[in-house]
């Protein structure tokens, strides 16, 4: 099995997506010849070329209008938005008609694309290049929203985000582009929109996290049960629309304790969503207040001080022991 | 340096066939088979007595907020100008467009009455649905258009926007891609001078919207809009090239919006009645009525058995509405096609208004 980055990981589920299905179109900034400025599709310009594989004008709402076109049409188009940051452009496209379409006509028309988008701090990058605005997609009847924590998840859930019959937005971490590699077999992997996974079994407390803050969790949770013995159970959302409730309400059925990690900004947030079903579905067991530990509710800051924007291991530890403690 | 001029051999042309007195320009004559004229006639008569009733159906609450077509009705001579195989793309003042192309009125009445039903499209239409927000829609038309391009098809597609819509900036960016892969798609903008409140004048300080079709190197033709055989025309030659391979076109059709942009708007607050007075005497279905009889295709007889037949086929479309209004409408299934297979959130948001509607029920 090859151990790839997340990059590659991506890169591998494109190519071998686009040589089984000739439906597979993929369009966006620097694409093609270029192979996108992360490198995402290295390469796939020089085996599929210029028809398949297309260097766009810079015009992001284009982008996506031209993939939902191209959708209902009967490719399967994936877009790429250079960063989330310029996305909101194709903002509109997504909302009014990608995610409207198959009500719109009645099930006659659906709108298979994909939206890709690298997200996220933590990568030293000018203003505009590091948020975690994922909810405004979550938040969007008609459309799917996944954001994959891992080279094999990223591979798996492109794959089935391609395969999948309405809109997937599908956010990449960029700070884990290349921060880690992992086995990713070049057999077909698929994994399904809408399930989530444990990472790290424990009894003391549930941490709910996903995309790049899974990482800081995953730290915290290692460190919390070397220090002060805590056991934390992990799990990794994968899907924020559908969302996958059972998985993290077993959880805390289990514990009676849980945190929620994300980078993006607190107020109506992820976290929200997720207390929320947590106290319709669990509240009886629970021992404690469930915290968030998250980014702040501000534009994120240059990169002087995004370190201390974003929910690090040392917020995480803190809202941990708070919640055990309580 | 010297200054030197770039030669562009660009221009925009201006053409129109029939003139309001029904004369026709006889080197511009498309010489259509007098069953298709009549086909084309009677369509626009049907548009127009089918918005007059929808217009009625509006003022008795029968149906909600709709756009009138009124003035707009030689738009069918685009329609008339593609094969059942080209696809298009229209916004939402073009039911005229929709019923050439086999959108039942039945549909367009359940829409407006407020069934999400009337959305659905028969079989192989290749026709989507009305869309609402201006001017984004000619971005699918230039994705379709790439898809046919990519699959070595012929067919071509047409989009539909008004004049206000060349105010945004999809409109530029969908000209501007539709340019740059040279994709099969034919830019059909109605101009009816007034987006609301905002005249023609004030869209664009352009003396042709036409114009700008030439920054994407796109040829842009000006047609007069009330004119059913000018637009046919336009429309065909810009199909031609199109399906040779030879790239999307911009049609300007000068046409006029009598009436108001929706049931909810009145036009007497920002226009003069003399400039309505003006266009109505540029009325398209009249002036080709003329032409008919002038050329006996019609006579007043048959004039009036097409009326007959037109009042005829909107009574039996109002009648299958009425059927499907009177069996009243499942509110349950307003979450289907919210997305291909439920989710469990929305089976369990399902399951809640079941509930609450049996629990009503059994107060």
């Amino acid at each position: 099995m090859p151990k790839l980055n997340m990059v590659q990981a991506i890169n591998m589920a494109l190519r071998q997506e686009m040589e089984k299905d000739d439906r597979v179109i993929l369009l966006g900034e620097d694409i093609g010849v270029n192979g996108g400025v992360f490198r995402v599709t290295d390469g796939l310009y020089d085996t599929f070329g210029p028809q398949r594989v297309l260097d766009t004008p810079l015009a992001e709402s284009a982008i996506a209008g031209l993939s939902i076109g191209m959708a209902i049409f009967g490719l399967r188009p994936v877009c790429e938005m250079q960063f989330s940051g310029f996305s909101y452009f194709a903002f509109h496209q997504m909302e009014a008609h990608a995610s409207r379409m198959r009500s719109r006509s009645q099930g006659r028309y659906g709108v298979p694309m994909v939206l890709r988008a690298p997200y996220g701090g933590g990568v030293r990058a000018l203003e505009h290049h590091s948020e975690s605005r994922e909810i405004y997609w979550a938040h969007t009847p008609g459309l799917k929203m996944v954001i994959p924590s891992t080279p094999r998840t990223a591979r798996a859930l492109m794959v089935s985000a391609i395969r999948d019959p309405d809109p997937v937005i599908f956010y990449e971490p960029k700070a884990l582009y290349r921060a880690f590699r992992e086995e990713v077999p070049e057999e077909e992997e698929t994994f399904p929109i809408g399930k989530s996974r444990i990472v790290r079994e424990g009894e003391d407390i549930t941490l709910i996290s996903y995309g790049a803050s899974l990482r800081w969790t995953l730290e915290a949770a290692s460190e919390l049960h070397e220090h002060d013995g805590i056991k934390c159970e992990v799990v990794d959302l994968l899907s924020l629309s559908p969302l996958d409730d059972e998985l993290f309400v077993e959880s805390v059925r289990k514990t009676g304790r849980a945190v929620v990690v994300h980078e993006a900004h607190c107020t109506y947030g992820v976290g929200a969503e997720v207390v929320a079903r947590i106290v319709e579905k669990a509240l009886l067991y629970l021992e404690a207040p469930v915290r968030r530990a998250t980014g702040f509710d501000i534009v994120i800051p240059l990169y002087q001080r995004e370190q201390d924007y974003l929910p690090g291991v040392r917020r995480i530890k803190r809202a941990v022991r708070e919640t055990l403690k309580f | 340096m010297p200054v030197k001029e770039i030669d562009l051999p660009y221009r925009v042309e201006y053409f129109s066939i029939i003139d309001p007195d029904g004369e026709i320009d006889k080197s511009l004559d498309p010489q259509l088979s007098d069953e298709l004229l009549i086909r084309l006639y009677r369509a626009m008569l049907l548009a127009r007595k089918f918005d007059e009733r929808m217009l009625i159906l509006q003022r008795q609450g029968k149906i909600g907020t709709f756009a009138p077509l009124k003035g707009q009705e030689a738009q069918v001579g685009a329609a008339a100008a593609l094969d059942s195989q080209d696809w298009i793309v229209p916004s939402f003042r073009e039911s005229g467009v929709e019923i050439w192309r086999g959108r039942p009125m039945e549909r367009i009445l359940l829409i407006y009455s407020g069934y999400n039903e009337g959305g659905a499209m028969p079989d192989g239409l290749n026709m989507l649905p009305v869309s609402v927000p201006v001017g984004s829609q000619m971005l699918h038309a230039v994705g379709i258009g790439y898809g046919l391009k990519y699959r070595n098809q012929k067919a071509v597609v047409a989009t539909v926007f008004g004049d206000g819509a060349t105010s945004e900036g999809d409109f530029h960016e969908a000209m501007n891609f539709a340019s740059v892969y040279q994709v099969p798609v034919i830019f059909l903008c109605q101009n009816n001078h007034w987006a609301i409140s905002v005249p023609r004048s004030r869209q664009t300080h352009s003396k042709t919207l036409a114009q700008k079709a030439l920054a994407y190197d796109m040829p842009g033709l000006q047609v007069d809009g009330n004119d059913v055989l000018a637009v046919y025309s336009a429309t065909r030659d810009a199909v031609e090239r199109a399906r040779k391979g030879e790239g999307p076109t911009l049609i300007e059709m000068l046409t006029y919006r009598v009436s108001m942009h929706t049931t909810a708007d009145d036009p007497k607050k920002y226009r003069t009645e003399e400039e309505v007075k003006e266009w109505e005497r540029r009325d398209p279905i009249v002036r080709f009525e003329k032409y008919l009889l002038g050329k006996q295709i019609l006579d007043e007889k048959r004039i009036g058995s097409i009326n007959e037949e037109v009042k005829a086929e909107i009574s039996s479309a109002e009648g299958r509405w009425s059927e499907i209004v009177e069996k009243g409408v499942d509110s349950i299934r307003m979450f289907d096609n919210a997305y291909e297979d439920l989710t469990p959130t929305l089976r369990a948001q399902r399951e809640m208004l079941k509930r609450e509607m049996s629990e009503e029920q059994g107060a």
